[in-house]
């Protein structure tokens, strides 16, 4: 049975003299290289120069406040189900009175950790979470000499309250459906 | 000999020494230029605008490297190994005619430091001994893959050197002169030795890679296989000689092949411009290192398209391929060279 119509039959033909001195061969392999001389560098200079990102570029996690100021997550573990890389633990606590400005719901994650070098940048975490707790910005994650590093916290998770992170870009498809 | 021409001479020995260091320190980053430009890429640019003080980096990294002798290494031998491939090297440049006479308060120099009437040999002799720099590197660092590096080293220069050789000699016979000098004086203007010997020169260059230990013909060193074949164990700047030598030997190869069969410093209308004797004595110097850089370029173009030979085909192209093309271009040299005499004897 015949798949496809790409075979190539191969010959085991003796070289002729003219093939064993190798020169139309090298002659034709030096026009393309001369051909590539003259292209333009695919090079991108890295740190003077960066690659356009997409504004709903997959990177770095951030966990939303809302408008108090107040955590939206409520460590209900639906991001660490759905995480396929298994990046994302985290520990549950219960929030106390006088907290309130602090955490929107009664339970709250006390760590929150997402593994940088485990997590593969699907946004299932993102997709899962009921709350609108946890999106990925078009950030990227730096290289670090320390695996330990890796392991983001709350500390680098939780967006400043002074310093919000603007994440409408990835939440058109959620106000198209409220709409 | 005049007081005169022994200061000229020094220092014509001086400045050759260092242009030729230069160049050769100036090829590494010709080299990784060419390379990139051919990959579609930028290359070394962060040494200085354009990376030009990329050679003076890595001169600098080679000095300051740790010098490592292997215990089980023969100390001496595994000195002497860089040293002789260094020596060798630069020894060659001697009899390479860089330029016509300057005339200088009426006295005639010239730039050739000094005319040998068996140049031509002469450089044979030099460059033969500059593989025992391999073979001894190799072999004195105890080092398997050193060894197997010499081995193919010097499996290859015997094989080459012979149609090398044969190669000259047909360029002999036109000529009738083994100096150098002599040779590039017979080319002038455009009467070229490559329009005499085309066959020639084509043997004579594959030849020159394969004595270069250039790619196509790198493997005596090859990474792949060897990991850095004869000088896997060198570190710092004896690794820096060995690497050195290599692109003073490319650019001796390049001044050869473009003396011998490229009209060395002639160029066409050279006698027609109407300028001063010194004027196109420099203006020739200046062709000839016009000639010298387009076949370095060559080199490293060859180096960037060719993947390397297996080495029973190395064997099979020197052996089969490239010295019955050199005997047979004896033979036809021979026979046009003989052609009257031969017409008589024939048809009498």
């Amino acid at each position: 049975m015949q798949l496809t119509n790409r075979s190539k039959v191969v010959s085991n033909k003796k070289m002729s003299f003219a093939e064993k001195l190798y020169l139309p061969a090298i002659v034709k392999g030096l026009a393309i290289t001369m051909s590539h001389f003259f292209r333009k560098p695919a090079t991108i200079s890295y740190p003077e120069e960066q690659r356009y990102i997409a504004p709903v570029w997959r990177g770095k996690h951030v966990l939303k406040r809302d408008a108090n100021g107040a955590e939206n997550c409520t460590a209900c573990g639906l991001c660490a189900v759905a995480c396929p890389a298994e990046a994302i633990t985290m520990t549950a606590a219960e929030r106390k009175p006088g907290e309130e400005h602090m955490y929107r719901e009664e339970k709250y994650a006390a760590v929150y950790e997402i593994n940088m070098l485990r997590c593969i940048f699907c946004g299932l975490c993102e997709e899962a979470c009921p709350k609108e707790a946890i999106f990925l910005t078009p950030e990227l994650v730096p290289s670090y000499l320390n695996r330990d590093e890796f392991i983001y916290g709350k500390d680098k998770l939780v967006e400043p309250i002074d310093k919000r992170v603007d994440i409408t870009q990835r939440q058109k498809h959620l106000v198209e459906k409220k709409q | 000999m005049g007081i005169e021409l022994l200061i000229f001479k020094s220092i014509l020995v001086l400045v050759v020494f260092t242009i030729t260091l230069t160049i050769a320190a100036y090829s590494t980053y010709g080299e990784r230029k060419i390379a990139a430009f051919l990959q579609d890429r930028i290359g070394p640019n962060r040494a200085g605008p354009f990376g030009i003080f990329q050679p003076v980096a890595d001169g600098g990294k080679m000095f300051l490297k740790e010098e490592i002798i292997p215990a089980d290494a023969s100390a001496f031998l595994f000195v002497l190994g860089p040293s002789l491939a260094m020596l060798t090297a630069l020894m060659t440049g001697v009899v390479i005619p860089w330029g016509d006479t300057l005339t200088l308060n009426g006295v005639e120099y010239s730039l050739q430091i000094t005319d040998l009437n068996i140049g031509v040999l002469y450089i044979f002799g030099v460059v033969s001994f500059g593989v025992y720099g391999i073979m001894i590197g190799g072999w004195s660092s105890n080092n398997k893959f050193s060894l197997l590096g010499a081995i193919r080293a010097s499996a290859q220069m015997i094989s080459y050197e012979l149609a090398m050789g044969l190669s000259i000699v047909a360029l002999i016979m036109t000529t009738g002169t083994l100096s150098i000098k002599e040779i590039v004086d017979q080319q002038a203007t455009w009467h070229w030795n490559i329009l005499y010997q085309p066959l020639g020169f084509l043997i004579f260059m594959i030849c020159a890679f394969a004595e270069c230990n250039r790619a196509p013909f790198d493997l005596a060193e090859c990474e792949t296989e060897l990991v850095g074949g004869y000088h896997t164990e060198y570190s710092s700047m004896k690794l820096g000689f060995y690497l050195f030598a290599e692109y003073i030997n490319m650019f001796i190869s390049s001044a050869l092949m473009a003396s011998l069969y490229f009209g060395g410093y002639n160029f066409p209308f050279m006698n027609s411009l109407g300028l001063d004797q010194n004027m196109v004595t420099i203006l020739g110097t200046v062709v000839f290192f016009g000639k010298v850089f387009f076949f370095i370029f060559f080199f490293m173009w060859i180096r960037w398209t060719i993947p390397r030979f297996r080495y029973d085909q190395l064997m099979r192209l020197g052996w089969q391929s490239l010295i019955p093309l050199a005997i047979l271009n004896i033979l036809l040299t021979g026979i046009f060279t003989m052609r009257e005499e031969l017409k008589n004897w024939l048809f009498n």
